[in-house]
């Protein structure tokens, strides 16, 4: 494996792993807040579609963002409602928003464009393009660190430095602003936001909008940028991925986004190879693809360190008296 | 007596701190506050006592803003204040400490308080502004505290300092503490008492609803008493005595000391040897226990909630296992195979008062009767055929009991959750003592129930005793202990700190054992 293997595995690591770290801090905004969320897939997927639709009716891909984002939204709010103001069952909800998802693209995207639940391929402007950072091409010849500014940091979708950007970003309103500390209180104890006089209902709806605006970025990278176009189903299961590390990143900023880059450099070496040979033993293609869910079990099963939830997470906040 | 106008130690010229006039709050047909009037004089501690169930909590919500009242009037300083919410209450200059505190496990103690009062949108400046206040608040009254210590590493007693700092943070002028000696150690309740002294003579209004009469006697200027929903009487604390107060809670004569005559203990019913106990996070809660206890005595176990006697307790009753060697009347009993079980246990002779009777003492939804059979349901004058049950005898068996144990109301068909907590415990009781067992275990055997049934359920473990059964007593409350039992053992994290007899012992030393300091250092 030489240096420009290397280089490009990593490059594609990064453009697997910005839906699922995306996604990833959806989750962990509402989930601190205590909603769990299970509908990331469902809001991705809809807002996948959403935007593609959007994109290739208006040649917009900005357009496409915001119907995007608009759709994950509307989703969110109806897990909102569901969870916060009629005190459902958040897992019952976000299994429903799944179900709804799925059949509301295939459905509606089969009626508007006849390609049997795919959109049209965008191009253009209507797909997010890479993005050169200046000075790409005159460093590039410089060894070593030429490759990995111009291949490796440059050249990517604006969706991608978006989520990268949002992980600082995150971890600042989480840990530093009264918003944060609001959020982080809400999920642990809502009883103690509540009897000093803060509305426990309107930091949970404000938590679930920002999974919503989240969700609706990570669909829309996932069939305007990484694909072009939307296909059924394309999610593929990632915003369950997003949950796993959610729990392998013990609801962190930091720790989400190593951990996303951990499950998409899984990802990134499991198309790269068909199988991995170690000299002494072939790795089967199918263990690479597994990893990332063996990995989720592992972590699950408490192998490394305790993953704490959010203690109210889960609960409908109901007053005490 | 209703609308009393005591003003406690200022000149009634000055407007009181809180007064409330007419305060009414009904639950569909429960009346919980009836026509509520009281006069709360700045700088003064008032107490307001009450059975469970007499209306404390449905007041103190209406002024936190909880709840809202159908009718009446909240003033303030003179003037009529509205509290719709706790964002109002907190703006009138009200603070709440409540019995179950409302604070963030996993954030530190600064990030409490600021909780809810920050000043805008980053934090770094509202959490050097506490610092700075805390740190004050520390030298003033004695409450220190580490601000950068997580909430779950404090103790009860810290956690609850914390919430009078948030009060205090948020520019209380009257503080309300909701019964908040219950989960304190006797120096740590002294501590308490010192601090809202402190407050008062600064000029602060302290109301404490409790309970416990002991408390209202040493800390409060003027005590009102609640009974069914109504406020019968407000008076000045100097000026009466826990008998009359327990008179006027419960609206009859109470005995406050349980009337007993002394012990005498014949043959050994328990030896408990060296037991030990895990909890499933393998955290061992008992380290290695040994006390025996004979016929006709009574075993009072005292300590701090949490130190290992529920574990005694479950081991005893056979819900949890342990290592060590129990022997009942000589036999040894088994600790980890198949008799282990409640079951076992009971056929054994051992009945077991749960220390949460809701939880482990009965199912809420069902009915009396059938609350009344379980755990002897295979009993056979419960038994129709081999496969019926006969429930027309455990109606009727049911019935007789609720006579017995003046169980009210006493209907059978009536589920568990509709009696109040004193009756529901009466059921619990009835169930366990009427099997005659030869070792008898009681958990928190009044904890919630009102000071009548206090009595009357005091009256029938001190009757079993003196039918030369033995009694294992397990109660946080000292007092519970000191007038019950004939021995006292105190627990401390999982071990025994040592024994001593009621009438040679006092309640600080007692309290210096819950605390840990050894037996031979007290």
């Amino acid at each position: 494996m030489d240096f420009a293997t290397i280089i490009q595995i990593l490059d594609s690591t990064v453009r697997l792993a910005t839906p699922l770290l995306l996604a990833c801090l959806a989750g962990l905004y509402s989930e601190r807040s205590g909603v769990f969320d299970i509908g990331l897939e469902g809001k991705m997927l809809i807002a996948a579609f959403a935007s593609a639709a959007a994109a290739a009716a208006t040649g917009s891909v900005w357009l496409g963002l915001l119907a995007g984002i608009f759709a994950s939204l509307m989703l969110a709010g109806l897990h909102g409602l569901a969870s916060i103001t009629f005190r459902g069952n958040q897992l019952i909800s976000g299994v429903a928003i799944n179900f709804l998802a799925s059949g509301l693209t295939v459905l509606l995207g089969q009626k508007w464009f006849g390609l049997g639940g795919r959109t049209p391929s965008l191009e253009g402007a209507a797909r997010f393009e890479p993005i050169t950072l200046p000075f790409a091409g005159s460093i590039a010849p410089v060894p070593v660190l030429g490759p990995i500014y111009s291949e490796l940091i440059s050249g990517h979708s604006i969706l991608v430095y978006v989520a990268i950007a949002l992980v600082p970003a995150s971890a600042w309103l989480l840990y530093r602003t009264r918003f944060g500390l609001r959020l982080r209180a809400v999920g642990e104890n809502p009883a103690a936001v509540d009897t000093a006089g803060v509305s426990v209902t309107g930091i949970r709806y404000a938590a679930v909008a920002i999974t919503g605006i989240l969700c609706g970025l990570a669909g829309a990278y996932l069939s305007t940028a990484l694909a072009a176009g939307f296909g059924r189903e394309m999610t593929a299961g990632k915003g369950f991925i997003a949950l796993a590390a959610l729990i392998f990143a013990k609801w962190r900023p930091w720790y989400a986004l190593a951990a996303c880059m951990l499950f998409g450099l899984l990802e990134a070496v499991s198309i790269r190879y068909q199988s991995i040979d170690l000299g002494f033993v072939m790795i089967p293609v199918q263990f690479t693809q597994a990893l990332p869910y063996i990995l989720t079990v592992v972590i699950l099963a408490g192998f490394i360190g305790k993953a704490v939830p959010p203690r109210a997470g889960g609960e409908p906040y109901v007053k005490e008296r | 007596m209703g609308g009393a106008d005591i003003s406690g130690r200022q000149s009634s010229a000055a407007p009181f701190a809180i007064e409330l006039r007419g305060i009414s709050k009904a639950f569909g047909p429960v009346q919980a506050n009836k026509d509520i009037s009281i006069q709360v004089a700045k700088g003064s501690i008032h107490g307001i006592i009450g059975e469970n169930g007499a209306g404390k909590s449905t007041l103190m919500s209406i002024l936190y803003g909880f709840y809202k009242a159908d009718a009446g009037e909240i003033v303030i300083d003179g003037k009529v204040t509205p509290i719709p919410d706790s964002q109002s209450a907190i703006r009138a200059g009200i603070g709440m400490v409540f019995q179950h505190f409302k604070l963030v496990q996993n954030f530190t103690v600064l990030e409490n308080v600021i909780l809810g009062a920050e000043e805008g949108g980053i934090l770094a400046r509202s959490l050097a502004r506490a610092r700075k206040v805390l740190a004050d608040l520390a030298r003033e009254y004695e409450l220190d505290v580490d601000p950068d210590a997580l909430i779950e590493d404090l103790s009860v007693g810290h956690q609850q300092r914390v919430e009078i700092l948030k009060a205090l943070y948020r520019q209380a002028d009257i503080l309300i503490l909701d019964e908040p000696t219950g989960v304190l150690t006797p120096a740590e309740a002294d501590h308490l008492f010192r601090i809202l002294k402190g407050l008062r003579d600064q000029g602060k209004t302290i109301i404490l609803i409790t309970h416990k009469l002991r408390e209202i006697m040493e800390t409060t200027d003027t005590v009102s008493v609640m009974r069914r929903g109504t406020m019968v009487a407000t008076v000045r604390t100097a000026e009466t005595s826990p008998e009359e107060l327990a008179e006027l809670m419960v609206g009859r004569k109470v005995l406050l000391q349980v009337e007993k005559a002394p012990a005498t203990p014949g043959k050994t019913v328990l030896e408990v040897e060296n037991l030990r106990v895990r909890d499933t996070q393998g955290v061992e809660r008992l380290k290695g226990i040994n006390l025996t206890i004979r016929a006709g005595e009574i075993l009072g176990i005292a300590g701090v909630a949490g130190n290992g006697q529920s574990e005694l307790l479950e081991v005893l009753g056979g819900i949890a296992r342990g290592i060590g060697t129990i022997r009942l009347n000589g036999r040894e009993l088994d600790l980890t195979g198949r008799h282990s079980d409640g079951q076992s246990r009971r056929a054994d002779g051992i009945a077991h008062v749960p220390e949460d009777r809701q939880v482990l003492g009965l199912i809420m939804d069902f009915t009396a009767w059938e609350n009344v059979a379980f755990g002897y349901h295979h009993a056979p004058e419960y038994q129709k055929s081999a496969l019926l049950m006969d429930n027309d005898a455990i109606r009727a068996d049911c019935e007789k009991k609720m006579a017995t144990f003046d169980v009210r109301p006493p209907i059978p068909t009536l589920a568990a959750k509709n009696f109040s907590g004193g009756n529901q415990q009466k059921i619990v009781v009835a169930r366990e003592i009427e099997r005659n067992p030869d070792l008898l275990l009681v958990g928190q055997p009044t904890r919630g129930v009102d000071i009548g049934a206090i009595e009357f359920i005091h009256k029938q473990i001190v009757a079993l005793r003196d039918a030369g059964k033995a009694v294992l007593l397990v109660s946080v409350e000292l007092d519970e202990i000191m007038s019950l039992a004939d021995r006292i053992a105190v627990m401390f994290d999982g071990r025994i700190m040592g024994e001593r007899l009621p009438d040679q012992t006092n309640e600080r030393e007692l309290g210096l054992l819950m605390a840990g300091v050894s037996g031979e250092a007290a």
